[in-house]
């Protein structure tokens, strides 16, 4: 792509903010541990050992709003925009639009992430007090202070406008290389500039218009169709793209096929945002409806295959790496739980299924084996790749980064296994029609099992965390520059 | 056009977000838009009056505090309240409002769920609910008494024993028998859901004559 242009190279420095990079991933990894704290906190209700059932502040309900959150906004959001200032400059050999504008999005971001949780925490508190009441009515609008009633929309209202501008910014920053950028456009930034798009209009459609413009059914219409839109053109296209970036470049051999990229893509945009009603199949929305839902759900997860017969093609005849190249394992592990939960949801989307397994815990297994098992991983690896070269040290402990992958590999697939059980389990109990408790009951041993899979992968990211701090703190061991994996992983 | 700027932000980015977003969306906005929206005023009724004025009766000082004479005006005030609780607490993320068409549910909880039902204020936005770790509500109104429920939230396991829910003991000064606003208010909220039916109040039928669903 750059050969003939090679003596005009940009200097890595001038194009990528290093320390701006290394500020999300903190920022990312700091709100990941609070997540996780916060599922422990739910896990420990639902198997009725909370000790600290009935604080007010630490109520379950409202920390897994918090948990959900953090996860979205906090992590997934801060680790991505971390990468994009890596990947973005280096894509386009243009650094982004302002090295202020960058900094003073960071902070806004961490000032929404923050007050979204303070606000869930904090607003329910506040809310029977008269001046609210009053407020509202003379305002006319619903002001919950604190969650709002749409799932992943929960930030409060009086930050949802802050927010919507915080992505118009992001778009502006990360555009303006891109639009500079001449010549033939990499996978990558397909991926990138489409969803700049749709993160902003899916943002704006889910936390302005079932709050403000519609309600009832339709209202959870455009519900369905943000939570849907907020994992499939937010977190999905950013995602591959950092897998188009990085994979190639670690295993030194081009994508496979264009052409499927070019299907994986144009399906993805196609396809995806069709499915929304998916998520309320058998409600009073009209049944037409949620046929088509159902049959894009199936095509959509037929074009992603494809995806991953690329990738698969790529690394085809060089498995070896797998072994030894450890971000690369990170990616391929999490395409095969991608491929699994895709060929889950083509099975559960089917009205046969969904009698069974909705509103059960196999939709939260398929949530963590998507959210944890895929995007968090792919997350894991390219940091796992790039800290070594933000703080200019060697990877203090192999061992350490061996122990995060496996447990959170296998953790998470136990909880996937564990929960997709209990949620076949869930859906007899309620359809015999046994008193509610049995269900309860029965779900305990399952939720136990849950626990623990989860202290495994909080566990796998504690010892993420503490190597970092040894080869942040230890002495700097200089990288190969010859090599584009750390020595140690490599 | 298929790897080009214009095609992939124009036609990816924007075209087919939108030819989702009028066909999911739009197309049932158009399809209700005659129905009208009840606000909370509207939607108060003898029933859910009934239990308010049960509320003043058993705990006067704190309701006369709270929301003064049982008047359908404060009626409609406690129910916004309520459901704003019902949101900002995240009950829907552990109980669901809608009852399906499939796996007896209509035996458990009553009539399946329609679309009337959900066009008035307080379903703004819908709370249809994604998860249950306890049951469907939609139909809890009558169902229990306004004490149970001040004891069940008080501390769930006291009527309702193993139960996971949480305690909500900042829905009260201190006492089961002593609910504050908040109490008061999600109460009032709970014995309204569904008593715009026939069927209430609709009694869980369990075990009785299950159906062959599967
Ligand atoms: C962690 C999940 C969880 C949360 C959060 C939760 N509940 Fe429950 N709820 C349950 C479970 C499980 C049951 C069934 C056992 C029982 O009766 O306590 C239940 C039962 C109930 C019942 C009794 C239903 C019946 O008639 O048998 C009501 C009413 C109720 N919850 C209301 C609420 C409200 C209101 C909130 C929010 C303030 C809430 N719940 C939050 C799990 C939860
Ligand atoms: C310490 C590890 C974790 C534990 C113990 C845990 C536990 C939980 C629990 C108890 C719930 C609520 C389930 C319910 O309502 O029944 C939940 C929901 C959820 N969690 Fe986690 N979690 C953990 C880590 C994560 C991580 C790292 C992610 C994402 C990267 C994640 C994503 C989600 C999502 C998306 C939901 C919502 C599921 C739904 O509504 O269907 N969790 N988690």
């Amino acid at each position: 792509m750059t050969s003939d242009v090679k003596p005009l190279l940009p200097r890595h420095d001038d194009l990528v903010n290093e320390r701006l990079v290394a500020w999300y991933f903190l920022a990312a990894l700091t709100f990941l541990t609070v997540s996780m704290l916060a599922g422990l906190l739910v896990a420990l209700q639902l198997i009725r050992a909370n000790p600290l059932d009935g604080v007010e502040l630490l109520s379950p309900a409202r920390w897994r709003m918090v948990h959900t959150n953090a996860i979205a906004y906090g992590f997934l959001a801060n680790a991505f925009l971390g990468c994009l200032h890596w990947a973005i400059p280096r894509l386009t050999l243009r650094p982004v639009a302002s090295v202020a504008l960058s900094y003073f999005i960071f902070s806004a971001w961490q000032f929404v992430v923050v007050c979204t949780a303070a606000g869930i925490i904090l607003g329910p508190s506040f809310q029977a007090q008269d001046w609210v009441a009053e407020l509202a009515s003379q305002l006319h609008i619903s002001m919950s202070l604190g969650a709002q009633g749409v799932e992943w929309g929960e930030t409060p209202f009086w930050i949802d406008p802050v927010a919507q501008l915080g992505l118009l910014l992001v778009a502006i920053n990360f555009m303006t290389p891109i639009v500079r950028q001449r010549g033939p456009m990499y996978v990558s930034l397909w991926y990138f500039m489409a969803a700049f798009v749709w993160t902003f209009l899916t943002y704006g459609m889910g936390n302005f218009m079932p709050e403000y413009a519609v309600g009832g059914v339709s209202g959870g219409a455009v519900g369905g169709l943000f939570i849907h839109d907020l994992v499939g053109l937010f977190v999905t296209p950013l995602g591959w793209g950092l897998m188009y970036y990085f994979v190639p470049i670690m295993l030194k051999r081009p994508i496979w096929s264009h052409g499927l990229s070019l299907v994986g893509f144009w399906g993805l945009a196609f396809f995806y945002p069709l499915q929304g009603i998916h998520h309320f199949l058998y409600t009073p929305i009209p049944m037409f409806l949620q046929y088509g839902a159902i049959i894009s759900t199936i095509a959509v997860e037929l074009v992603v295959t494809t995806v991953v017969i690329n990738f698969i093609g790529t690394i085809w005849g060089d498995g070896e790496v797998l072994k030894k190249n450890l971000p690369i394992r990170w990616f391929y592990c999490g395409m095969i739980y991608y491929f699994i939960t895709c060929f889950q949801c083509a099975l559960q989307v089917t009205l046969t299924f969904q009698k069974l397994i909705h509103f059960t815990d196999w939709v939260v297994g398929h949530a963590h084996l998507v959210m944890f098992g895929v995007f968090s991983m792919w997350i894991f690896g390219i940091m796992t790749y790039l800290f070594p070269r933000l703080i200019g040290r060697d990877w203090h402990s192999r061992k350490l980064c061996e122990i995060h992958f496996w447990f959170s590999a296998v953790g998470v697939f136990i909880m996937f296994l564990d929960l997709g059980l209990a949620g076949v389990f869930q859906g007899y109990y309620w359809a015999s029609l046994a008193p509610w408790d049995v269900s309860v009951m029965g779900s305990q041993s399952f939720w136990v099992v849950r626990a623990f899979a989860g202290l495994m992968m909080f566990a796998g990211t504690l010892c993420f965390l503490v190597n970092l701090y040894l080869t942040w703190r230890g002495p700097v061991r200089e990288l190969n520059p010859d090599i584009d994996v750390a020595p140690a992983l490599a | 056009m298929f790897e080009s700027k214009a095609g992939i932000l124009g036609i990816a980015g924007i075209g087919f977000f939108l030819f989702a977003f009028i066909s999911n969306v739009w197309t049932p906005i158009l399809m209700y838009k005659d129905v009208t929206e009840k606000t909370a005023e509207e939607v108060v009724n003898y029933r859910v009056m009934a239990h308010f004025g049960d509320l003043n009766r058993r705990y006067p000082e704190a309701f006369q505090e709270a929301f003064g004479e049982p008047t359908e005006e404060n009626c409609a005030a406690a129910l916004r309240l309520g459901r704003q609780l019902y949101i900002g607490e995240g009950c829907w993320h552990c109980h669901s409002q809608f009852v399906r068409p499939v796996s007896n549910e209509s035996k458990r909880w009553g009539p399946v769920s329609t679309a009337e039902e959900y066009q008035n204020e307080l379903q703004r936005p819908v709370m249809f609910g994604t998860r249950r770790v306890g049951p469907d509500l939609s139909h809890e109104a009558g169902r229990r008494s306004n004490d149970w429920h001040a004891v069940h939230f008080f501390d769930p396991p006291l009527v309702s024993p193993d139960s996971p829910m949480p305690k909500y003991t900042w829905f009260f000064d201190g006492a089961p028998n002593k609910p504050n606003k908040r109490g008061l208010a999600i109460i009032t909220y709970l014995q309204w859901l569904g008593t715009s039916l026939d069927s209430y109040p609709y009694y869980e039928q369990v075990n009785a004559d299950a159906e062959e669903d599967y």
